[in-house]
């Protein structure tokens, strides 16, 4: 599978440099969701890799492309658009789920109720 | 030789994303509890669709940015769907 399109010097160690940061904090994002303790730590963790990852890899690949079709080629914006969108509501339903599910159990890593009713 | 070394580096992209994917799974796995399983699986999605765009990468086709799209999409409504599980008991009251 050692393979790569024909791209000019310069496009070719842009998109290989974009490609290796964006999978490396990808994977960075994924270890912190396996090691850190509780799950309102690890709620943090990925979303390194939602964000910055996608974004460095859809960047490398809107290069690639559009060098190779020697026209402008954005079709990863609507993945970025969407990625960024979506990943914050669904990391808030889950860590509200989350809560509604700790609390009547008395679990003790859940944050404590003061700091929420003081703000509603 | 600078094709060389974007091929190379394309591979260890993918191998990184592929030990993410594994980190991810582990979680899924091992749990503890079910707000930890879907946010691995929220995460497994993410790094599928990263993967995906790598293989497009790789071989030049625009094909992949299109089935990566529709795993964002997908994915999105399956961990909401997940999370609204969770706290009600239904998905669609």
């Amino acid at each position: 599978m050692i393979q790569a399109p024909d791209l000019p010097a310069w496009a070719a160690l842009l998109v290989a440099l974009l490609i290796l940061i964006g999978a490396g904090i990808a994977l960075i994002g994924s270890i912190g969701l396996l090691r850190l303790n509780s799950f309102y730590q690890r709620m943090h963790a990925p979303t390194l890799g939602t964000t910055l990852g996608t974004g460095f890899i859809a960047l490398a690949s809107m290069i690639c492309f559009s060098v190779l079709q020697s026209r402008p080629l954005v079709h990863e914006l609507l993945i970025v658009g969407f990625v960024t969108v979506s990943t914050p509501i669904t990391l808030m339903l889950l860590a509200r789920a989350a809560l509604y599910r700790d609390r009547p159990e008395g679990e003790l890593e859940a944050p404590p109720l003061e700091t929420i009713s003081d703000r509603s | 030789m600078t094709t060389l070394v974007l091929a190379w580096s394309i591979t260890l992209a993918q191998i990184m994303l592929g030990l993410a994917m594994l980190c991810t799974a582990a979680r899924l796995v091992i749990g503890p509890r079910a707000q930890d399983r879907v946010a691995g699986l929220d995460t497994f999605y993410v790094n599928a669709m990263l993967m995906l765009l790598t293989f497009g990468v790789q071989t030049g086709r625009t094909l992949y940015v299109e089935a990566a799209l529709a795993i964002a999409l997908l994915g999105f409504a399956g961990t909401v769907a997940l999370s609204k599980f969770l706290m009600r008991g239904e998905v669609i009251e």
